[in-house]
C-alpha cells in the first residue's frame, strides 16, 4: 500500500535517478519529489511498519506519529521550496547530495530504532559534506574536511552511547530516555554536536557561509533540526538541556552581532534559534515540547527565507561581506522585502510565525515559573532583533550605498522566497492549521493584548538601541576567534608544541647519550687500562725517585704500550686482577 | 533619451530624519497600552509599566557593549587562519 511507503526511501531512491534526467526535467523533477513526499506523509497512519530483521535487530524504518509527522511536513515543504529556489542550477551531483541529505533527514526523524536512526545520521553528515565541497573553493574545501571531522566525532559519540545504553538494556527502542548515566550522557552529546551547541557548535558558522548558494539555504534546515527532534523524542525534560539552550540564544547573538559576512550572522542566528527549541525540550513541559516542535517548524521556513534573500544577493553581486554590500534597495526590492519578512518573523514579531511558536517556548517557561529562563528568553528575544531582525537587512539593503547596482535576481528564486514569506505571514496571522499536527493538543492563545504590547515594546526599544549604537555596530573586515580555533590553529600549536618538547627530548637524548655518553664509553674503552694504570704508577714512580724527563719518558713508553697491547705480561696481568676486582666490588 | 531617475528614497537625510521621528513615536506608543490594560505577571516585576521596553533597551545596550567588549579579545584578521 503506497500509503506505508517511508518516505526516506522515495527521496533517496529518487536521487538515484537524478542523472536520468536532463535540463529543466530535471529541475522539475527534483522540485516534484518533495511534494510527493509531504503527500505520501500526509497519508500515514500512526503505528510502526517497515520491520526488518538484521543482524539480530528488529529495525523499524517507520515510525509514525505526530511528532514524526509534523517534522516530515516541515523537511519536505522546505525542500520542495528549496528545490524551487535552485531551478537555475544545472549541477546533478548538488541535487543528488540534497536528496540524499534530505532523505535521510527524514529516515533519522521516521526511524523507530535507534540502529537504524544512526544509520541515516551517519548518511545525512557524508551527504551534506558535499553541499559544502561543491563551491569548489578552497576555503570551502578546508571547512568540509572540518566539518567531517567534527560530525565523525559526534557519530562516534552516539554510536558509543548507543552501544552502552543498547547493552544495557537490550533495547534497541529509541523513546524518551529516563537513565542518565554514560552511555545516554555520551548519546546526548553526540545529538548536541549536530545541534550545533557550545563548544561543539564551530563546524556550523564554519561550513555553512562557504556551501554553495543553495547548499546554504538546504543546509540550514536539516541537520540542527534532526537534533532538535532526537531532542523532543529522547531527552524530554532533561534541565541540563535548559541550560545548554539558554547559553546558545546568547552566545548566537554575541557572535552574530560582531560578525560581518552575512551568511555567517545567518549561520550564528541558527544557534541563537535552536538554542530556545533545546530550552523548550529542557523545559519539557507538552506545551515547551509543542514550542520545540513549532518553533522548529517556523524557524525551517523563515531561516530558509533568510538564506534565500542572503543567496540571492550573492549570486546576483558574488559579495557577501557587510563591509561589500549596501544600498541594495534600490536593485533588489523584492529580494528586500521577502527578507525582511523573514527577519521579521524570525525577531517574532506579532503577525508572523516566529511569533506564534516561540511564544509557546517563553509561557512554557513562565507557566513553570522559571525566572531566570524566562529572563534569558526575553533577553535573547530582544537580541535577534538586533542581530537577524535589523541588521541582516540593514546593512545589506541600506547602511551605505556601495555602488552595486546588481539588478533583481532570477525569477525562480523570487517565487520560492515568495511562497516561504507567505507561510511567514499565513502561520503568523493563523496559527491553527500549524498548531494542529502538533505532538500534544494545544489550548493556547498567542494574541492577547499583554502578550502584543509587551513584544511590540521588547522590539521597538531594541531597533532604538540598534540605531542609537549604530556607530558602535559598525562593520569591520575582521572575524571572530571562535572554538573551531582549537582544531585550526590549535593543531599547529600542538605540533609546535610537540616539535618543541618531544623533539626536544630527543635532541637532549642524543646530545647525551649518542654523542656524549658513547663518545665517553668509547675514550674509557680504550684509555681507561691507561689511566689505571699511571694513576697507579706516577706515585710508585715518583716515590722511587724518578723525576722529570725520565719519569716522562717512562709514562711515554707505557702509553705506548698499553694503547698498542704490547705492554709487558706482568702490567697486564695486574691490570686484569684490578678489573675483575672493580667488578667484584660492584657486583 | 532620458534615463530613469533612480529611486534613492532611503537615501535622503529628510527621509532618515522622518524614520527616527516614526521610531522614536512608536517606542513611546507602545508604553501607551500599559495605562489602561491589566497585565498578568507571573514574576511580579513583569507587571510594571513599561517593563518590557525597559527590558528591550537595557538587554540590547548590554549585549551591544558586551560583544564590544569581548571583540577586543576575540576580533582578529580575516586571514588569521590562512597564515
Amino acid at each position: 500500500m503506497i500509503g506505508d511507503f517511508p518516505p526516506a526511501a522515495l527521496l533517496i531512491l529518487g536521487a538515484l535517478l537524478v542523472p536520468f534526467f536532463k535540463g529543466n526535467a530535471r529541475n522539475w523533477y527534483v522540485i516534484i519529489l518533495p511534494a510527493l513526499a509531504f503527500y505520501l506523509i500526509s497519508q500515514l497512519q500512526p503505528g510502526s511498519s517497515w520491520q526488518i530483521h538484521f543482524f539480530g535487530f528488529d529495525l523499524t524504518f517507520l515510525r509514525v506519529d505526530k511528532l514524526s509527522k509534523v517534522f516530515g511536513y516541515i523537511f519536505t515543504l522546505n525542500a520542495f521550496a528549496a528545490f524551487i529556489y535552485s531551478f537555475y542550477l544545472k549541477d546533478s551531483t548538488q541535487h543528488m547530495a540534497a536528496l540524499f541529505y534530505i532523505g535521510s533527514a527524514l529516515g533519522v526523524v521516521f526511524a523507530g530504532d535507534m540502529v537504524s536512526l544512526y544509520f541515516f545520521w551517519e548518511v545525512m553528515a557524508v551527504a551534506s559534506t558535499f553541499l559544502i565541497l561543491a563551491r569548489k573553493t578552497e576555503k570551502a574545501q578546508g571547512s568540509a574536511m572540518r566539518y567531517i571531522l567534527v560530525h565523525i566525532f559526534g557519530g562516534l559519540c552516539l554510536l558509543a552511547g548507543l552501544v552502552i545504553y543498547i547493552n544495557q538494556t537490550g533495547s534497541i527502542a529509541f523513546d524518551a530516555m529516563t537513565d542518565r548515566n554514560l552511555g545516554t550522557y555520551l548519546i546526548l552529546i553526540g545529538i548536541l554536536v549536530n545541534a550545533a551547541a557550545p563548544p561543539m557548535h564551530a563546524w556550523l558558522p564554519d561550513s555553512y557561509p562557504e556551501a554553495t548558494v543553495t547548499g546554504g539555504v538546504i543546509l540550514s534546515a536539516y541537520t540542527t533540526k534532526t537534533a532538535v527532534y532526537t531532542l523532543i523524542r529522547g531527552f524530554p525534560g532533561w534541565e541540563i538541556l535548559i541550560v545548554v539552550g539558554c547559553i546558545m540564544t546568547i552566545y548566537g547573538i554575541i557572535y552574530a552581532l560582531l560578525e560581518n559576512d552575512m551568511r555567517r550572522i545567518l549561520a550564528y542566528s541558527i544557534i541563537n534559534q535552536v538554542g530556545f527549541m533545546v530550552t523548550g525540550v529542557g523545559i519539557g513541559t507538552m506545551m515547551s515540547l509543542n514550542g520545540a516542535a513549532a518553533h522548529a517548524f517556523c524557524h525551517i521556513i523563515y531561516k530558509a527565507l533568510l538564506w534565500m534573500s542572503a543567496g540571492s544577493v550573492l549570486y546576483m553581486t558574488g559579495k557577501s561581506k557587510c563591509t561589500d554590500l549596501g544600498g541594495l534597495y534600490k536593485t533588489m526590492p523584492w529580494t528586500l522585502i521577502f527578507g525582511t519578512i523573514g527577519a521579521l518573523a524570525i525577531s517574532s514579531v506579532p503577525a508572523t510565525s516566529g511569533f506564534t511558536s516561540k511564544s509557546l517556548i517563553i509561557d512554557g517557561a513562565s507557566h513553570e515559573h522559571l525566572f531566570w529562563v524566562w529572563l534569558i528568553l526575553e533577553i535573547a528575544s530582544a537580541g535577534v532583533f538586533l542581530h537577524a531582525g535589523i541588521k541582516f537587512p540593514y546593512f545589506v539593503f541600506f547602511a551605505k550605498d556601495k555602488g552595486l547596482r546588481p539588478g533583481e535576481t532570477n525569477k525562480s528564486m523570487l517565487i520560492a522566497m515568495g511562497f516561504l514569506a507567505f507561510l511567514c505571514i499565513f502561520l503568523g496571522l493563523y496559527p491553527k492549521p500549524l498548531y494542529d499536527i502538533l505532538p500534544y493538543e494545544v489550548h493556547y492563545q498567542a494574541y492577547t493584548i499583554n502578550h502584543v504590547v509587551a513584544q511590540l515594546q521588547l522590539l521597538s526599544l531594541s531597533a532604538l538601541v540598534f540605531f542609537l549604537f549604530l556607530k558602535l555596530l559598525k562593520r569591520t573586515e575582521t572575524i571572530s576567534i571562535d572554538t573551531d580555533w582549537f582544531y585550526r590553529k590549535g593543531g599547529r600549536l600542538f605540533y609546535y608544541l610537540m616539535d618543541k618538547s618531544l623533539n626536544g627530548v630527543n635532541r637532549f637524548a642524543n646530545r647525551v647519550f649518542a654523542e656524549g655518553l658513547a663518545g665517553f664509553a668509547g675514550r674509557m674503552s680504550r684509555r681507561g687500562p691507561e689511566i689505571f694504570t699511571l694513576g697507579i704508577l706516577i706515585p710508585l714512580w715518583s716515590v722511587s725517585g724518578l723525576k722529570g724527563e725520565k719519569l716522562q719518558g717512562r709514562i711515554e713508553t707505557t702509553r705506548a704500550a698499553l694503547q698498542t697491547g704490547t705492554a709487558p705480561v706482568g702490567i697486564g696481568a695486574a691490570l686484569a686482577t684490578i678489573f675483575l676486582v672493580i667488578i667484584f666490588l660492584l657486583t | 533619451m532620458k534615463q530613469k531617475k533612480e529611486f534613492d528614497y532611503f537615501d535622503r537625510p529628510e527621509t532618515i530624519k522622518k524614520l527616527w521621528i516614526l521610531l522614536y513615536v512608536v517606542c513611546v506608543l507602545t508604553t501607551v497600552p500599559d495605562f489602561f490594560t491589566e497585565r498578568h505577571a507571573y514574576f511580579g516585576i513583569d507587571g510594571y509599566f513599561g517593563f518590557f521596553a525597559l527590558l528591550g533597551f537595557i538587554s540590547c545596550a548590554v549585549l551591544i557593549l558586551f560583544s564590544k567588549l569581548i571583540a577586543l579579545v576575540l576580533k582578529t584578521k580575516e586571514d588569521y587562519y590562512d597564515r
